[in-house]
């Protein structure tokens, strides 16, 4: 603390020397996640095309247009490629604009990425923290001016986040890029970042806030409208802060999470939201799906197609938002459609049909060949007859003529696939085996492995014993399978593991199948119907009061019985009314157990709590016409109840049940306690040793739990007098 | 010299990036920029021109391709081209004469160049209303064979010219370098100074108690009329705010700063209220060889309703908006599309947007073009800084500010062969 005491006084005194600072932007050129195995086998994410321009331009282009004067690439997963790139790109021999690289090959997360640059001393003033995978065309000096006053007037205030409005859909949890509903809570006056929750629970539909913060903060405004753009301003604080907590790894489910928890050193994190700018963050497929469309739609602009940014090749804007590159060849018959982008080189055979897609430079496309909503790269050779949905095909790839590639495919580096084969939707192929080992990289999908690989696969199965090896080295083509891919097909289909199957729709280009959004409707609606019938709905986004209560965790348990005895009694007044025979009473009490994975003694204490209920709806003037109606109830519902009662524990359980009930919620029963107990007992629902024995439970109990046990004294002290008697009594019958 | 390098990429890296807004300022930066390049161009010996030329050009080319929506651009690097051309054109001729007349002495003949420059230089930047040469019949006669000459001299035709007069030509040399950058200095002024030009003829055209509508901000326009109301003037100004930017919103305060009876509408109210203008008065972003505009968004609007009211449609243009290009396909090719977030905010429409359900293409599309193109019937005059001109006209003025050598400034020949 005093280290960082120290630097925050030193930054404060001398504002003037912090002007002088050029801005510094670090750049991560690895996402340290494998959501794009297994493209990213062969090439870094950041180099991948998008739109036909290697990402890494996106982010710099718009760093340089920003005013950043200085910019540190941190390179880790194939940095050599990276670094080759950079170099040969233009990006080096900028005025005004510098471009330096920094090496790692043993950093496995963001955390250890800041750890190193911090070590190497680069980083002088306010720094622009950015992974090489962001687009944006926002302008950072109001940001930027905001964070330095800021900074001037707290000391504590290390970091503001880029967040900007998008809707999450409200059926399946997930925004338009792909990535989990987030939620925060945000001071709406000083824009303080006050909970960050990216992987709320929505099973539960509730998310759980400290009631410290809605005590200690006025005014909360709570978003699940907002997306995280992954651009931080920060101060130099935070760099010597993941090295003091050298467990931070991820940057916000670590850094930002254990900044808001963290109350000792008091840092803060603020947000500032952009309007009419834009920015997003490549996270998985269905986000490179996404923020390609909108650079198509040039929400993004300046950075689109047809202005050359950087030296990409000319593009040129024509009706309906299609962009061609100039040397085309394209039939007469070809059909290309609306927002596609054609690049430099490409011919397009009779017939074809190209609409909402990318195609790559130096591309062949057969006649007849029909490819929607999918991302081709450069030099794909695509056969006759060909059909692509809703896929991304990468460099070098040979689809051989009448091939379909259902729609989520992804065709990594080369592959080749054979004549008339049907690729299986959301498969992902490679020339590489699937790493049957997770391997370093794999532990950074801290808690999601929605893209992790599993040690053995079902689908692959049959390859893998047949060629007997595990290792993930590139195959000669010879020895490929051939015919995993058909005939001539040159690859391997990675299988997905069994959890995450069910999870691929979700980060896949594709569109979210029909199904997937009618099942995602339904358990909406059942979670808004629990909801509402809990009465508290949270509301999407709004100001929450201060004093509103929300309950904890630990309150849960709770919450679930409540719903099970309230089912319960509907289902025994459902049976009241409509004359239900017991056994069916039964039987679905039964299923109401197992559907809430409840305990025979649950079932027991709720049916008689209904009983109860029932006695005490009766109308009735007097404790004695209470007594009496109770006990009518119970002799007709004996049946029901005794099914439940086999076990001395149930027993137990409704003697608690009715002390609770006299207790809480009908103080009118107190009296007859031990008149209905004897009841109870004389109709046998309730043995003696069950009496006794919560009699024994109760002689350690404080004086006001006893009440009960005293005022059922006579009758228990009878029943322990009772056994011989009521032994010679049954022996006489006998 | 690497130092002219910079500033290129420098400056095509702006216009890359549209950082330069306004045709204004790119033409004045552009036409800087020549000028330093010519200035550090080495000339040599033989066929001057020709050299200064291939820079000019070199250097053209990479500023049209680095965003050839700037017409501005384009419009500048053809007129240092044409300048360069008329400016050997006149020295040839004064050489071919000072050789005639008296080839004995070298100070006499460079006393006689010195007086011809500055002569040569004022009849350049004067091209227009020079009639001391007819210009069409000047490029026609004698500018083909000059620039015929050009690609092929440094191979052979060039040399044994460069024999005959290479005692001439060397001390020249430095002249022509000279005078080109004089014109062009020339140039920029003109550049500079064409809204006060176009603001001298205001009071010519705007009338006692007139309403005149605009729209959008324009410099000119708003110069034009703080002109003519600095000339007591008294008069009303409609201003339609010209969306998605609303910069008309900026004229406004401008104009009722400098004491104008203004009038703010929207764009929609145009032809609601043009029944009460007298006349219509904007700006360009440029001035096509047919006399059609390319305007900012809704002028096409403004130019129909102006014509089904018999209202003049009065467009003002500095001569460096004349470009010598003829619109095929205006709408798309001369247009730039912005970013739709000008038109609405994307987080409030995000769900509209989101590609992960549905048919996983967008069913909204926003459009967001900058210009329109006003075909030339709709325009009744155009104001340029040398008077006022007919549509029908323009083809004759870009003649004298062009040579037809030039239009096609992308031509490889000249760099590959």
């Amino acid at each position: 603390m005093g280290a960082q005491k120290k630097g925050a006084t030193r930054f404060s005194e001398d504002p003037e020397e912090l002007a002088r600072v050029p801005l510094q932007a670090i750049l991560l050129a690895d996402s340290f996640t494998t959501k794009f195995r297994p493209i990213t086998l062969d090439r870094p994410k950041v180099l991948l095309p998008l739109v036909n321009v290697p990402m890494i331009n996106y982010t710099l282009a718009w760093l340089e247009s920003a005013g950043v004067e200085e910019v540190i690439v941190f390179c880790c997963a194939h940095s050599k490629q990276v670094i080759n790139y950079l170099e040969s790109s233009e990006w080096f021999s900028h005025p005004n604009f510098s471009v330096t690289t920094i090496e790692s090959h043993n950093s496995i997360s963001a955390g250890d990425a800041l750890r190193l640059i911090y070590e190497r001393n680069v980083i002088q003033g306010d720094f622009v923290l950015i992974s090489g995978d962001t687009v944006s065309n926002m302008s950072l000096t109001q940001v930027l001016k905001e964070h330095k006053e800021r900074k001037k007037k707290d000391s504590n205030a290390i970091m503001t986040m880029i967040i900007k409005r998008s809707k999450s859909s409200p059926i399946i949890h997930q925004s338009r890029l792909g990535t989990d509903e987030l939620f925060m809570a945000i001071d709406p006056n000083t824009k303080q970042l006050l909970y960050y929750e990216d992987k709320a629970d929505y099973s539960k539909g509730a998310i759980c806030l400290d009631k410290l913060l809605l005590a200690d903060n006025p005014t909360i405004s709570l978003h699940n409208d907002k997306q995280d753009c992954y651009i931080d301003i920060c101060s130099p604080e935070v760099l010597s802060l993941f090295t003091d907590n050298f467990d931070y790894q991820h940057l916000r489910r670590h850094f930002v999470k254990g900044l808001l928890v963290d109350d000792i050193m008091g840092y803060k994190v603020f947000t500032h939201e952009i309007h009419s700018n834009y920015a997003a963050r490549i996270d998985n497929f269905r986000s490179y799906d996404s923020i390609s469309k909108d650079i198509i739609q040039r929400w993004t602009y300046p950075f689109v197609p047809d202005v050359k940014f950087f030296g990409n090749s000319a593009t040129k804007l024509e009706r309906q938002g299609m962009y061609r590159a100039s040397d085309i060849v394209q039939s007469r018959s070809a059909e290309i459609g609306s927002f596609t982008v054609i690049g430099n080189g490409t011919r397009i055979g009779n017939n074809a049909k190209i609409s909402n897609s990318v195609v790559g430079e130096g591309c062949t496309i057969g006649s007849n060949v029909s490819i929607e909503g999918s991302y081709i790269w450069d030099n794909v050779i695509i056969e006759d007859g060909c059909k692509l949905m809703h896929s991304i095909v990468c460099d070098g790839v040979v689809i051989k003529s009448g091939a379909v590639l259902e729609p989520g495919v992804v065709l990594s580096f080369k592959v080749i696939i054979g004549q008339q084969f049907v690729v299986p939707p959301y498969s992902k192929v490679s020339l590489f085996q699937q790493p049957t080992k997770q391997d370093s990289d794999e532990e950074l999908e801290y808690a999601d492995n929605s893209s992790g690989i599993v040690e053995n696969s079902s689908m692959a199965d049959t390859v893998d014993k047949s060629n007997g090896q595990f290792t993930s080295e590139l195959l000669d083509e010879e020895c490929g399978p051939t015919y995993e891919l058909g005939t001539g097909g040159v690859g391997y289909i990675w299988s997905i593991c069994e959890g995450s199957h069910e999870e691929e729709w979700r980060h896949s280009i594709a569109p979210i199948p029909a199904d997937k959004l009618a099942e995602a409707m339904q358990t909406t609606d059942d979670d808004l119907e629990l909801l509402t019938q809990d009465g508290s709905v949270l509301p999407p986004s709004g100001e929450l009061k201060p004093d509103s209560n929300y309950s904890d965790d630990n309150e849960d348990p709770r919450d679930v019985s409540i719903y099970f005895e309230k089912e319960v009694e509907a289902t025994f007044l459902r049976a009241v009314h409509e004359n239900i025979k017991e056994d069916h009473v039964i039987l679905e009490v039964n299923s109401l157990r197992l559907s809430y994975n409840k305990l025979f003694t649950d079932c027991a204490g709720a049916i008689f709590y209904s009983l109860m209920k029932l006695a005490l709806e009766t109308p009735h003037s007097s404790p004695s016409e209470l007594c009496n109606s109770t006990m009518d109830v119970i002799t007709k519902w004996k049946k029901l109840l005794k099914s439940y009662l086999t076990d001395i524990d149930e027993q137990i359980e409704v003697i608690q049940k009715f002390e609770e009930i006299c207790l809480e919620s009908a103080k009118e029963f107190s009296p007859l306690f031990s008149k209905i107990l004897f009841h109870l007992y004389d109709k046998d629902l309730i043995q003696e040793d069950a009496i006794l024995k919560w009699d024994d439970e109760k002689k350690y109990a404080d004086e006001a739990d006893k009440v009960f046990v005293k005022q059922s004294e006579k009758f228990i002290q009878w029943l322990r007098e009772a056994p011989e008697e009521d032994d010679d009594e049954e022996d006489e019958e006998e | 010299m690497p130092d002219v390098q910079v500033l290129v990429n420098d400056f095509i890296n702006k216009l890359r990036k549209r950082k330069i807004e306004g045709s204004q300022a790119t033409s004045r930066q552009t036409a800087e920029l020549l000028r330093s390049v010519i200035s550090q161009t080495r000339v040599p010996y033989t066929n001057q021109a020709g050299a200064l030329i291939d820079a000019v050009r070199a250097v053209g080319e990479q500023l049209i391709a680095a965003n050839p929506v700037e017409l501005a651009v384009g419009n500048i690097v053809r007129r240092v081209l044409h300048i360069i051309r008329e400016e050997d054109l006149s020295l040839a001729t004064a050489a071919v004469a000072g050789l005639g007349l008296s080839s004995v002495s070298d100070d006499e003949d460079d006393s006689e160049r010195d007086n011809h420059p500055v002569l040569s230089a004022a009849v350049v930047a004067a091209a227009a209303r020079s009639t001391l040469r007819p210009p069409s019949l000047q490029t026609l006669l004698e500018d083909v064979p000059d620039s015929g000459a050009v690609p092929h001299t440094s191979s052979s035709g060039g040399d044994s010219e460069g024999k005959s007069k290479s005692a001439d030509k060397s001390s020249r040399s430095r002249k022509l370098k000279h005078d080109v950058i004089e014109a062009l200095n020339e140039l920029i002024q003109d550049i500079t100074t064409c809204h006060e030009l176009i603001a001298e003829q205001a009071v010519e055209h705007i009338h006692q108690n007139e309403v005149i509508l605009t729209l959008g901000s324009s410099r000119t326009v708003l110069e034009f009329l703080c002109a003519a109301k600095e000339k007591k003037r008294s008069f009303r100004v409609f201003v339609a705010e010209g969306a998605p930017r609303y910069q008309g919103h900026l004229l406004a305060k401008d104009l009722v700063t400098r004491g104008l009876q203004t009038t703010l509408i929207t764009d929609s109210a145009v032809f609601a209220m043009i029944s009460r203008v007298n006349m219509v008065i904007v700006g360009a972003h440029a001035v096509m060889a047919n006399g059609g505009v390319i305007a900012p968004v809704g002028l096409n609007m403004v130019a129909l309703a102006a014509q089904r009211h018999a209202v003049p449609f009065v467009v003002l243009a500095g001569s460096h908006k004349l470009c010598p290009l003829y619109p095929h396909n205006p709408e798309v090719l001369l247009n730039e599309l912005r970013s739709p977030s000008e038109l609405l905010d994307f987080g409030e429409f995000s769900d509209c947007m989101d590609f992960g359900t549905g048919t996983a293409s967008p069913l909204l599309h926003v459009v967001n073009p900058t210009f329109d193109y006003v075909p030339p019937k709709l325009v009744s005059l155009f104001i340029t800084d040398t008077g006022g001109h007919n549509p029908s006209y323009v083809y004759r003025l870009i003649a004298d500010y062009y040579s037809a050598d030039d239009l096609v400034v992308q031509r490889r020949p000249p760099t590959a062969s």
